[in-house]
Formats: structure tokens, C-alpha cells, sequence
């Protein structure tokens, strides 16, 4: 590859009757540039996948490997009969719903608020993006014991202080408390980029509206809401690709539990295939992830690509 | 007029200081022996103490964990560099019909759900021998963050001038020679924000970790993760390795924080 590339230099004054060989040389140049990340990335999303729908329709289990064979749909409709299934697609929808309404919110608030200058604003802004930085495992333990413990926890303390009964938060409200690991630490993404958006609304337009006379909840819902709506739109969806996949938060807090409770697709298929070890059962709840992800990535993907139509805005 | 500036300001940092204080109190749980950690009501002024943090230390393990994360972390970081430098290079100063749609399908690989492949992916790796191996760590960080950083380089590749690459051309100077020499050098910051993009993102990932790394490939999440068990006994103990896990990707994060909307929306926003 290294010799192609150091040929280049003398093909730039090449003659007239040279430019098509040239041309064929700098056209296997620009492949050999870009093949290598198209080939691996080419690879990591076919093989995988090609194996997991194998799977999906194959009766395999890694503890019994002599029962494997061809078995249709069978994985498909077993799971689809499953009510723990129809209750893990449940638990992720609520996951993912709750997850996105509060961190949109929330962003939304902390971003108004961090946008406006105030002494020591760069430095606020640093502590309220930090939990962004925070490793999941981290973030889970941090809430599960020290803040949300029972007894010994923080929260429980200020709770009781204040005369509030005080809360078993992952015995009986184990889904809120996740979702309030997953928005402390996502809550600060949001708010960056709308942040980031903000930063480009001409002023004109606040001044406008302001000598209009329009007061502060006009202003929001007329004119900052619009601008933050294609920020809304990327948050969401980049979020609910995220969140689809959330794992490690239920696996170090409830693993699942209380029964049922926080078993989501993502931790189903976990304890389908590492702990009962059905690999067709496993595949094929797979495969249903691969597709809530596609119907969330299909509008990313147009919203990505209406973009790069648009150069001067995008970057 | 004042007085509202002295509000907002409060409002500011009052709402700011919420959101740190998790990561507050973990720091200063951090410093706390194991009873004073367990203390009700919660005690704010203490002796502060470093055993918690020496007893981390002296977990001979603790380093493995540590250079785990490090290889995993800065090996596939090294990789995506090495694969997306010349894909964005190509693809921002040599752009065809092709470009757009080979960008877009890069960005659609990044939304594949790990648990769609983590069974395939398992499999291979047991039969390769990569499973709780750290280079089987190095690999999938890699395939995770490539698309990331080729479209991250691509879009600050896009902003330097062509024409200085040209006059280089025009002097004569080759392919490797116009990307040593001009390009890496007006690129610098662009490289080295993506490079700590891909270096926090590989350092924070836990779900592949989790499954793919027992003892001997385990980086700090797995360690980290490990406290689950011994639940409620080591609190200290699990604020002091928390700490040291998540204090220098804090650092780096802040350091980055203007360039991680471009990498993490992929131009949906500006």
C-alpha cells in the first residue's frame, strides 16, 4: 500500500499521454485510503448479524450442543407467546420513555439556565456536564448504596429528616430509581447540545420578540422551543439508541429484579444466553433489538443526511 | 436588574452543584474510614483518611485492572486513529458521488444494538481465544468507535483549506508526505479531540467488558462492577476505586467539551 501512495508525486506532472494511467492509479490510490475502515466496519456489521439470524432459527443450546438443529420459527413464536417477553418489551419501552421525557426536560432547563451569563458560569457548566463522564458501573453503585440505600443511604436521610416516609427505592420503586441513574447521567448530554444550539439563534430574534412585548413563557413556546426542535429530534433519537441498549445500570443495581421488574430486552436476551444459555432463543430476541434500533436509526440517518445537503449549516 | 443577575447566578450554580453533588459525595465518601462511611446521620466533617484509598492500592490486582483499562483503551483509540485518518482524509479532500452515502452507512453501523450481536460476537471469540483476552477488548472498542471517529475527523478535515494541500501537491510532495507533513499538523486538535473522544468511550464502555472479560482481561469496570456483591460492606473502599476510575476521564472530558457535540450527534446539530 505504502508504494501506491509514494507514486503519486510523479503521476501529478505526468504527461498528456499518461493521464489515464494516472487517473486509474489515483482512483486505486483513493481505495486504498478508504478501504481498510470500509472493510472492517463491513465485516463487524455483516458477520455478527449474519450469524445472529442463523441462530434465530436454530435450536442451540451451549449446555446441550447435541440437540442442534434447524428450528424454523419456533424460536419466534415461543418468544412471541412469551408474556415475560411482551413484559420485557414493556419495561424497555417505559425505560426508554421515561428516560427521554425527563433528560429532555431537564436539559432543557439546564441549558436556559447555564446559557445566560452569570460569574462563574464556565465553571457551573463543568460540574452540571461531569456525570456525562461518569462510567455507568460507577453512577449505579454511587445511587444504589450511598444515596438510595434503605437505611444508610443519603437520600433516606434528608427524606426521614424532613418527616417523609422513607423509601425502599429499589424494592419498590426499582424502575424510577433507574431511570433517575440513567437521567443524572444523560440529563448533562441533553443539556450540552441544546446548549449548543442555543448558541446559534441569532439575537435578533429575541430582540425582536422582546420589543414585540411577548413575555418570558411567549418567548419559550414561540421562539426558543422552534429553534431547540431539530436539537429535541437528535436528542431523542441518539438517546433512544443508547438507552435501547442500556445494560450495566440494571446488571450492578436489581439484575432484573424485583421478579420481573427491571428485566428489560437487553437484559432478557443477557440472561437468555450467558445464564441459561439458549443461543436460538437468545438470537432471535436479538434480532427484535436490531429492529426497535433500526426504526429509531432510519430517521436519524435522514435527519444526518438532510444535513450534509445543507453545508453552510452543518459541521 | 442586579438583583436578578445575583439570583440567576444562584439559580446557576445551585442547579450545577445537584448534578456534581453524586460525584461529590462519592469523593468524600472516598476519604472516610469504612464506619464513618456507614455513619447515620451522615457525617460531612471527619478526620479524613487515606486507608481506604491505600487498601485499593494494596489489592494486588487493583494495577491489573488499571492497565487493562489502559490498553483497551488507548490501543483501540490508536487503531481508529490509524484506519479513520486516511478513510476521512480521502473522503473530505477527495470526495465522489459515493462519499455521502459510504459516510451514512458508516454513522448506521454505530446504531447496532450490542445485544443483537454479543452472542455471534461471544462465539467467535471463544473459538479465536480472544475471550477474556485483552486484545478481544482492544478489537471491539475499535469496531465501536471507528465510525465515530472517522466521521469526526471527516468533519475537521472538511475545514482546513484544500488549497494548502494542493500547493503542497504542486510541489511535489506525495500522498504520505502531504498527510505527514501538511494535514496532521493543521489537524491536530481535531485528531486529538477525537482521540479523547474514543479514549473516554472505551474507557467508560461496560457492557462488552462485562461479558467478555473475567480475571484476566477485566478492566476497571469489571473491578468496579465487583462491588455489586459485597453490597453495602465497602462503601469507602468502592468510593476510593470509583474515584481513581473516573478522575482522569472527567479531566479529559472537560477538555473536550466544545468538540463533543460534533462527535456525539454527528452533525444532526449545530
Amino acid at each position: 500500500m505504502a508504494a501506491s501512495l509514494q507514486g503519486q508525486g510523479g503521476t501529478a506532472v505526468a504527461g498528456r499521454g499518461l493521464a489515464k494511467k494516472a487517473w486509474s492509479r489515483q482512483r486505486w490510490t483513493m481505495l486504498a485510503l478508504i478501504a481498510p475502515a470500509v472493510g472492517v466496519l463491513l465485516v463487524w456489521m455483516i458477520v455478527p448479524l449474519a450469524m445472529t439470524i442463523y441462530y434465530a432459527f436454530h435450536r442451540y443450546n451451549v449446555l446441550y450442543p447435541e440437540r442442534f438443529g434447524f428450528a424454523g420459527f419456533r424460536n419466534f413464536s415461543l418468544l412471541l407467546n412469551d408474556p415475560m417477553f411482551w413484559g420485557a418489551m414493556g419495561k424497555t419501552l417505559i425505560l426508554v420513555g421515561a428516560s427521554l421525557i425527563v433528560t429532555v426536560v431537564l436539559g432543557i432547563i439546564l441549558a436556559l439556565v447555564l446559557e445566560k451569563d452569570f460569574p462563574g458560569r464556565s465553571i457551573a457548566r463543568l460540574m452540571a456536564l461531569a456525570p456525562f463522564f461518569v462510567m455507568p458501573v460507577v453512577a449505579a453503585l454511587v445511587w444504589k448504596n450511598m444515596l438510595m440505600h434503605p437505611v444508610y443511604g443519603l437520600l433516606s436521610w434528608i427524606l426521614g429528616t424532613i418527616g417523609l416516609p422513607v423509601v425502599d427505592w429499589f424494592q419498590n420503586w426499582p424502575m424510577t430509581a433507574i431511570v433517575i441513574i440513567i437521567a443524572w447521567q444523560w440529563t448533562p448530554f441533553a443539556m450540552l447540545v441544546f446548549l449548543t444550539s442555543l448558541q446559534s439563534m441569532p439575537e435578533e430574534q429575541k430582540e425582536a420578540a422582546w420589543l414585540d412585548g411577548a413575555n418570558a413563557v411567549q418567548m419559550f413556546f414561540k421562539i426558543i422551543l422552534p429553534h431547540l426542535s431539530r436539537a429535541i429530534t437528535a436528542v431523542v433519537m441518539i438517546e433512544s439508541i443508547f438507552f435501547l441498549s442500556i445494560f450495566a445500570e440494571i446488571f450492578t443495581t436489581t439484575g432484573g429484579g424485583p421478579g420481573q421488574a427491571t428485566t428489560t430486552l437487553s437484559y432478557i436476551i443477557y440472561t437468555r444466553a450467558f445464564l441459561e444459555w439458549n443461543v436460538g432463543s437468545a438470537s432471535a430476541g436479538g434480532l427484535f433489538a436490531v429492529i426497535l434500533a433500526n426504526i429509531v436509526a432510519i430517521f436519524l440517518i435522514r435527519l444526518v443526511a438532510r444535513n450534509m445537503q445543507n453545508p453552510e449549516k452543518f459541521g | 436588574m442586579k438583583r436578578s443577575h445575583l439570583g440567576h447566578a444562584v439559580l446557576g450554580h445551585g442547579l450545577a452543584f445537584l448534578m456534581f453533588f453524586p460525584i461529590l459525595w462519592m469523593i468524600i465518601t472516598a476519604f472516610k474510614t469504612e464506619i464513618d462511611a456507614f455513619s447515620m446521620p451522615p457525617i460531612l466533617f471527619f478526620e479524613p483518611t487515606l486507608s481506604s484509598l491505600n487498601e485499593v492500592f494494596a489489592r494486588g490486582s487493583y494495577s491489573k485492572f488499571v492497565t487493562n483499562s489502559i490498553i483497551a483503551a488507548l490501543g483501540s483509540t490508536l487503531l481508529c486513529l490509524l484506519f479513520a485518518i486516511p478513510a476521512a482524509y480521502q473522503m473530505s479532500f477527495f470526495p465522489s458521488k459515493r462519499t455521502n452515502g459510504t459516510l451514512l452507512w458508516m454513522i448506521s453501523t454505530k446504531m447496532m444494538p450490542a445485544v443483537g450481536v454479543i452472542i455471534p460476537i461471544y462465539l467467535i471469540f471463544q473459538a479465536a481465544g480472544l475471550l477474556d483476552h485483552i486484545m478481544g477488548l482492544v478489537l471491539i472498542f475499535f469496531l465501536m468507535n471507528l465510525p465515530l471517529a472517522v466521521w469526526m475527523l471527516y468533519t475537521y478535515f472538511k475545514e482546513i483549506p484544500n488549497e494548502i494541500l494542493e500547493a503542497a501537491r504542486v510541489d511535489g510532495a506525495g500522498i504520505v508526505e502531504e498527510l505527514r507533513f501538511i494535514l496532521l499538523p493543521a489537524a491536530i486538535p481535531g485528531i486529538a479531540s477525537t482521540a479523547l473522544l474514543c479514549t473516554i468511550l472505551a474507557w467508560n464502555e461496560s457492557f462488552w467488558s462485562l461479558q467478555l472479560t473475567a480475571s484476566n482481561a477485566a478492566p476497571l469496570t469489571v473491578f468496579i462492577a465487583s462491588f455489586k456483591a459485597a453490597e453495602g460492606m465497602f462503601w469507602a473502599k468502592m468510593s476510593g476505586a470509583s474515584m481513581l476510575a473516573i478522575g482522569p476521564i472527567v479531566l479529559l472530558g472537560w477538555a473536550m467539551q466544545r468538540h463533543l457535540v460534533r462527535g456525539l450527534t454527528f452533525g444532526a446539530v449545530k
